[in-house]
């Protein structure tokens, strides 16, 4: 019999929860009920996988998509996918988006009143390589003002979304820069209970990868769900194994 | 120590930026064997009102009950062409639309078969991690016996099963009720 092992349930106290007050738009969106516990079977332990029909050299260089260069500090953000024990995560689609230098996302949905970069898209991705690291170039995101209160800012942010082995390790998050000073007041950032877990959304500054005269690093490591130690079937009874 | 997962955060309203070069509405092409299905509907919020910033992802098996991915051990054929994901956003009145085929039955707890489905992941601006879903089929005497099904109490399982249009043969209707009357049921995954 052939048996595959599901994946673990996220540590207590490190997912937000649903609704969170301060983040308004969660309250009409957010489930009242609690969700049913399903155990993994096949449908969970397995997901996407992307190859080489998604591979583009340009797509992880936000920097080269057009003819000129963007506006704002150019930086190298860079880092691992592992899992929670600290195994990597190779070939795994990165997907990241951001706003640009000053702070306007290019969305016929944003209306600050901040300039546009011809010359920058802000998005991009990236598979991981066989020790899942992942590198983007990219410039740094402006903070910029949301509805969600009076004189909310945004600090500012990139947004990551991780598809990993399952469909169980699907991951969407979004990583700050360290030593800004929005970040305590953001309702988004805060809607995580534990202290440690937010803090590891914050990306540290890096020498190893700065380029000399040309860029700033920003290391910025994921972590996705780990195996479970139990074994599951994966088989029906009475198919051939 | 092992580690812990990374926390998520909401997708936020500009999401198209970084998902619509992987936009896929229609998971198989013309070669792919299996029942053709289009299922449509809408995502609404707790005030019944669209959620034209939300977008679905889409996981399934193939028409024999096989996953494209390497831990799908079973013996059974791989579709060329069919890799069992699709991406779909809402419009303006909250709406999406694929199509795809049904897949076949897949194992599930003790060695049992479950009834045919789609695994869907829900990212709207206010949610602040996805929410898991899934779809059955109508008229499909295998939902009776499914696990995941009967882990739901039978007043909320319909919110599970799409439903035939009239006189639109393969056409299907699902909704996403993300809050209150007839909330759709969400799992733990």
């Amino acid at each position: 019999m052939n048996v595959i092992s599901a994946y673990r349930r996220y540590y207590p106290g490190t997912q937000p929860r649903h609704l969170h007050p301060s983040y308004v738009s969660s309250l009409k969106r957010g489930p009242l009920q609690s969700p049913v516990l399903l155990p993994h079977t096949l449908s969970e332990i397995t997901g996407p996988v992307f190859g080489l029909e998604v591979a583009d050299v340009k797509a992880c260089d936000l920097t080269k998509q057009h003819s000129g260069e963007p506006l704002g500090e150019r930086i190298v953000l860079s880092g691992r996918v592992i899992d929670e024990d600290s195994r990597p995560v190779p070939h795994t689609l990165i997907e990241i988006w951001q706003a640009n230098a000053a702070g306007r996302y290019l969305h016929s949905v944003d209306q600050h009143n901040a300039p546009l970069d011809p010359n920058f898209t802000g998005c991009g991705h990236a598979m991981t390589d066989a020790e899942g690291r992942y590198r983007f170039v990219t410039i740094r995101p402006g903070e910029y003002p949301w509805g969600n209160h009076h004189n909310a800012w945004r600090p500012a942010h990139i947004h990551f979304s991780v598809f990993g082995p399952a469909f169980a390790t699907r991951l969407v998050t979004q990583m700050y820069f360290p030593g800004d000073p929005l970040i305590p007041f953001d309702p988004i950032f805060n809607c995580t209970d534990d202290e440690k877990a937010r803090n590891r959304l914050i990306s540290q500054f890096d020498w190893e990868t700065t380029i000399p005269a040309q860029a700033l690093g920003y290391r910025f490591d994921i972590v996705l769900s780990g195996r479970d130690r139990t074994p599951m079937e994966t088989h029906a009874h009475g198919e051939k194994t | 120590m092992s580690l812990h997962a990374t926390t998520w955060q909401t997708v936020g309203p500009f999401f198209k930026i970084g998902f619509s070069w992987l936009y896929r509405d229609n998971l198989a092409s013309p070669e792919v064997s299996g029942e053709r299905v289009e299922i449509s509907g809408r995502i609404l919020d707790g005030d019944g009102k669209p959620v034209p910033d939300g977008i679905l992802e889409i996981w399934q098996a193939n028409s024999h009950g096989k996953y494209a991915h390497p831990d799908d051990l079973q013996e059974k054929s791989i579709e060329p062409g069919f890799s069992g994901y699709g991406r779909v956003p809402t419009d303006d009145e909250g709406r999406f639309r694929f199509t795809t085929i049904k897949p076949g039955r897949v194992p599930g707890p003790d060695g049992k078969l479950q009834a045919p489905h789609l695994a869907v992941s829900v990212f709207t601006r206010g949610l602040l991690r996805r929410l898991i879903t899934r779809v059955y089929f109508p008229d499909e005497s295998s939902n009776a016996a499914d696990f995941a099904l009967n882990l739901v109490d039978t007043s909320r399982r319909g919110t599970l099963i799409a439903k035939k249009i009239d006189g639109r043969p393969g056409a299907l209707e699902w909704n996403v009720i993300l809050q209150g009357p007839g909330e759709t049921v969400f799992f733990d995954v």
